[in-house]
């Protein structure tokens, strides 16, 4: 989230899109309801009238995987009937930049950016026109037929309503009550916000979708200011948290790239990845990148190696590479892996196409399975299917400890890094991962000391300095405290700066105190800050709020430098610096400085600094030539969809996804606009159970609320297949197939796609095979009172990811849904 | 002591249901094996070990889409309640705070609660041979906290106060909302101590009374009746003390077992 949870309540419109968060986000609908108490609007875009349909204002079914159509559309009719906030868009965004000449849009192009070959761009008529000094050229008029806005006003223009209906299955009608609601938010001091999960992420064009919107809401001025922003609702209690940390492939800690082998050196390193700008007023705050990714290696190995020693240890990628999770299975299906650790997760149930991903770990030789519960993974060579005899896998399952049974921090998805205290000891043998891993680390290490290997100074000089240690030397028990000193960071020499002495071992103050030389350690900038000399801040929980919206200052902290709203800089006008909305300001000048939140590299007003200090040019990105798709987003149909063709244009899916389905095994199947899978389908979830369901189906009371896997159709799909209310039906994709209750309701309707009916289905996809119901009890066991049936929703999913992160699509797939027993 | 009331504002309630389950986590009522009957219902009633559900209703929005409606059913905590009316044992009380209270010691099985209560609340359990419901966390309130269901609800669809406040804020939501919006439980059997917020009128919703009233027979039986079967039994009281008199005690040596479990 650019803002925060509490932030909601100040929005005048809101959008929920992409996300049911009624059912799924319940908390939310504190602040949606108040919002609403208020006089907001609630509109929800959803194919099925969910829990959160259900409260809104306005509802309007699409079609699964035409977000960027909807949307499309949306900045069309901002653009046709001038609804821009047209002083942000100028001065806060770079609508007014020049493009390349030999830049060209899908509408000239056969649906494709200029510069495609073999499913990858060249970028190079991608890029702004400079002057001789380098500077951007721009056009403040916004009238240059090259400049940003014109270009986004003509690759829009193809999105007319007729079409995007057509597209999307969502009539004109509904399209257009969206379209005037929620383009109001762009009069100034009227904020709109977007709330949106896994609907919005888990497509080829997941990022794109995300883009459209940002797009909007720069349009609209609704970035930095209350009640606006962009709010990714995360599904995970510490999947913000986990991400900032480094979760993903392409990113170290605070977002700093992976090293690639192209890059030998922390030098190179340095020089490929640090922004570079001429516009003279831009803070360009990514040119401090050096001393985070110095401050990074520090807080790895310490003094034990120089700088470049230590880069290069770090794991380095090949160029043009993928290191998913799609990539992980894939290759282990492959037999490229002989062990693996499934460490908190449940991929024989989480992993699209399950099926693969189940038949990908009998190759390996070990499996390690750590977890609170028992699992389809841990579980899997028993599992349907599956013959034991012949599954050579040594599986080990280490149970580790509950959340609430160690001490650390999550952050929230509102950037809220919050202390918890342990509760309760762990049952029997758990131990918390973190004691997991350091035996882990030591167990390793003693390896590589013995026996050597290929870069052993890679584990060999890494710092554990992680708790008190032992007689032999050894962390006994991680220290909570102590790795979150680490990821704040330390001096590690006398450092004057700024005409003060900051003394070795004390710890920074906040990232801007970071050194590029080597003498300052941080385990991730961005949580610079959190762990000072002043304490623990993650632990605070005062309740002052002078801000009159809500920031709570002193309630935990929040990345960066416990700013609430980011880009806060563009809540205010560039020139005067009063804020667009005097009832709910973020920041504003109280003649020598900023008072409110902490402010987001703005100047004093009317200096001229552009806001989105995180932006090379300080600008919002209406046009964003970073991604792979191209600069703006434009409509590719799913993988599998049920049209022949994209109406949109010749180029029928995203040209630059990585095709498994082409390049992959056996096990890679598609099945598009086929017969035999008719139906569209959506995976999703319910408010009671909590991804694979590992951690609730367990719970009896959960269990009892939502006791098994179902399918929800119309009442039309339904009459078509014979179907009842409540009887048992089977649904298959050309991946696999799981058995369901049918659920049939009024609340799916069939779509009509330019002329044809199209019926779109969903699942949740909480459910597993694993139950207690089989396993044999010991005496005094505590029987489980309640089972819950089905087996994973990913049996159906593709094996197909997003282009920029490989996020896999589970919200738009063909299946075919047929009474059970009925061939 | 104030009467108290808790409000269920059903245009604010998201069937998130985390009431639900607060309820069974402070009553420590155990789960049942369900199964899924083609809705999110579950379980599909009350039952002496789920005392209260939100029930999920798909309705016409008259223009070719739907609504999704919710209720939270419970005990409403009638102010004129037929099951205290007809509870033979005291086991159902009103309370201090006008709800009704279940003393389970006290109750004998008898099930008279269940045919009497207009709202179909009452649960017999068989392995206890009791009756169970929503006594609005008496051990709460008693404590001054609020039910455990209004203290898990996020969005402020349920609310537990004074009578009189949230009679007030139930009217000022209705008048707010208008249309067919309305304030349901305070006009009938003395008023309810569980109130609604209804953004549709009562009849369209499954399973709710329209009028609910405490059943004619038994007004006719416990008020009118009763005072004169009373009446009756002084006059047996007073015949048996001259048949005493006159005849002399009975010889019991053969036992009289005959009017346990008797009760009705």
């Amino acid at each position: 989230m650019t803002n925060h949870w509490i932030d909601i309540q100040y929005s005048d419109c809101i959008l929920i899109m992409g996300s049911n968060a009624a059912a799924n986000h319940p908390i939310s609908f504190k602040y949606v309801t108040k919002a609403m108490e208020k006089g907001a609007k609630l509109i929800s875009v959803d194919p099925r009238f969910t829990q959160t349909s259900s409260k809104a204002d306005i509802y309007a079914a699409l079609r699964s995987g035409s977000d960027i159509a909807f949307l499309g559309g949306m900045i069309k009719y901002i653009l046709d009937n001038n609804l821009i906030q047209e002083k942000y868009v100028k001065y806060y965004t770079n609508a007014s930049f020049l493009v390349d000449t030999g830049f060209k849009m899908p509408g000239d192009n056969n649906g494709v950016f200029s510069g495609l070959k073999d499913g990858a761009y060249d970028k190079s008529t991608w890029k702004f026109q400079t002057d001789a000094q380098g500077v951007v050229k721009k056009d403040p008029s916004l009238k240059d037929p090259n400049c940003v806005f014109q270009l986004l006003k003509k690759h829009y223009s193809r999105y007319n309503l007729d079409l995007v209906s057509k597209i999307t299955g969502t009539p004109q009608d509904d399209l257009l009550k969206v379209y005037k609601e929620y383009a109001k938010t762009g009069e100034v001091g009227k904020a709109g916000t977007i709330m949106y999960a896994m609907g919005w992420t888990q497509h080829t064009v997941g990022v794109q979708n995300i883009r459209t919107m940002a797009i909007i809401q720069l349009l609209l001025g609704n970035m930095g200011v209350a009640g606006g922003g962009v709010n990714a609702l995360r599904g995970e209690a510490n999947v913000q948290g986990s991400t900032d940390h480094a979760l993903l492939f392409h990113i170290l800690p605070g977002y700093l790239q992976t090293p690639t082998a192209s890059l030998p050196t922390l030098a190179a390193y340095n020089e490929k990845n640090t922004p570079q700008t001429r516009e003279p007023k831009s803070l360009n705050w990514w040119s401090n990148k050096p001393k985070y990714m110095a401050s990074l290696i520090r807080a790895f190995y310490g003094m034990n190696a120089t700088l470049e020693e230590a880069y290069g240890y770090l794991p380095k990628l090949d160029d043009g590479e993928t290191y998913s999770w799609l990539d992980i299975f894939d290759e282990m299906y492959k037999g490229k892996f002989t062990g693996f650790f499934s460490w908190g997760q449940n991929p024989a149930c989480s992993g699209a196409s399950s099926n693969k991903t189940r038949e990908a770990m009998t190759k390996l030789d070990w499996l390690v399975n750590v977890n609170i519960f028992d699992s389809e993974t841990g579980n899997y060579w028993r599992g349907p299917g599956m013959d034991p005899t012949k599954i050579k896998t040594e599986v080990f399952s280490l149970p580790c400890s509950a959340s609430i049974e160690k001490e650390g921090s999550i952050s929230n998805s509102g950037r809220w890094m919050q202390w918890r205290y342990k509760a309760v000891n762990s049952p029997g043998d758990a131990i918390p991962d973190g004691d997991i891993i350091t035996e882990l680390f030591y167990r390793v290490r003693d390896l590589y000391e013995k026996e050597g290997g290929p870069l052993a100074e890679a584990i060999n000089k890494m710092t554990w300095d992680y708790g008190s240690k032992g007689p032999d030397g050894k962390v006994r028990h991680l220290d909570a405290h102590a790795i979150a000193k680490e990821i704040n960071g330390y001096f590690l020499e006398d450092k004057e700066i700024n005409g003060k002495l900051y003394k070795k071992g004390e710890l920074v103050p906040s990232f801007a105190f970071l050194q590029d030389d080597g003498s300052t350690s941080s385990g991730n900038w961005l949580y610079c800050n959190s762990y000072t000399e002043k304490g623990n801040m993650a632990a605070r929980r005062g309740k002052k709020d002078e801000s009159g919206i809500g920031l709570y200052p002193e309630w935990s902290w929040c990345w960066p430098v416990n700013r609430r709203i980011i880009y806060n800089g563009a809540s205010v006008d560039p020139e005067t610096g009063v804020p667009w909305d005097k009832e709910h300001p973020v920041i504003m000048w109280d003649g020598s400085k900023w008072v409110g939140d902490v402010p987001d590299g703005v100047a004093a007003p009317g200096a001229g600094r552009p806001p989105f200090i995180m932006k090379p040019h300080g600008v919002g990105s209406i046009y964003g030539p970073g991604l792979k798709e191209g600069p703006f987003p434009e409509h590719y149909e799913p993988l599998e969809c049920p049209i022949e063709k994209n109406l949109m244009s010749p180029q029928y899916v995203n040209p630059v996804i990585k095709r498994f389905d082409i390049d992959g095994t056996d096990m890679d199947q598609r099945a598009t606009c086929d017969p035999r899978f008719p139906f569209v389908c959506s995976t999703y979830r319910v408010s009671e159970h909590w991804q694979t369901g590992l951690m609730t189906r367990w719970c009896p009371w959960l269990a009892e609320m939502q006791p098994g896997m179902f399918v929800e159709m119309s009442v039309e799909l339904a009459k078509l297949r014979g179907i009842t209310n409540g009887e048992h039906v089977v649904v298959k994709s050309v991946r696999g197939e799981v058995d369901c209750v049918a659920i049939v309701t009024e609340r799916f309707k069939p779509f009509n796609i330019d002329g044809q009916i199209v019926h779109q289905v969903g699942i949740p996809w909480h459910y597993g095979w694993v139950t207690t119901a089989m396993r044999k009890f010991v005496h005094g066991d505590k029987k489980p009172e309640v089972f819950t049936f089905g087996d994973a929703a990913n049996l159906l999913t593709p094996f197909i990811g997003d282009a920029n992160t490989m996020i896999p699509e589970s919200k738009a797939f063909m299946v075919n849904v047929e009474k059970k027993g009925v061939k | 002591m104030s009467e108290k009331v808790k409000l269920y504002d059903a245009t604010k309630c998201t069937a998130c249901r985390g009431c639900q389950l607060a309820c069974k986590q402070w009553n420590t009522l155990p789960a049942r094996q369900t199964y899924n009957r083609g809705s999110y219902q579950n379980p599909p009633d009350l039952q002496p070990n789920t005392w209260m559900l939100i029930r999920f209703q798909e309705i016409s929005n008259g223009n070719g889409g739907v609504k999704w409606i919710y209720r939270k059913d419970a005990c409403m905590h009638c102010t004129d309640a037929a099951c205290v009316k007809v509870c033979p044992s005291g086991a159902l009380f009103y309370t201090k705070y006008g709800t009704v209270g279940l003393d389970e010691e006290k109750c004998i099985g008898c099930k008279e609660c269940m045919f009497a209560c207009p709202f179909e609340v009452p649960k017999y359990d068989r392995e206890t041979d009791k009756i169970a419901k929503c006594d609005m966390c008496y051990s709460r309130v008693d404590n001054d906290m609020i039910p455990a269901c209004v203290k898990a609800c996020p969005t402020g669809a349920l609310m537990f106060g004074d009578k009189d406040e949230m009679v007030k804020i139930a009217y000022s939501r209705v008048k707010e909302l208008g249309g067919d919006a309305n304030v349901y439980g305070d006009k009938f059997v003395s008023g309810t101590h569980m109130i609604y917020v209804l953004p549709e009128k009562p009849a369209v919703y499954d399973r709710l009374p329209e009028k609910p009233r405490v059943p004619l027979t038994i007004i006719a039986w416990k008020d009118w009746l009763k005072p004169l079967s009373l009446l009756a039994a002084g006059g047996v009281l007073v015949g048996s003390f001259f048949h005493y008199l006159i005849h002399g005690p009975k010889d019991t040596s053969g036992g009289d077992q005959a009017n346990q479990g008797g009760g009705e």
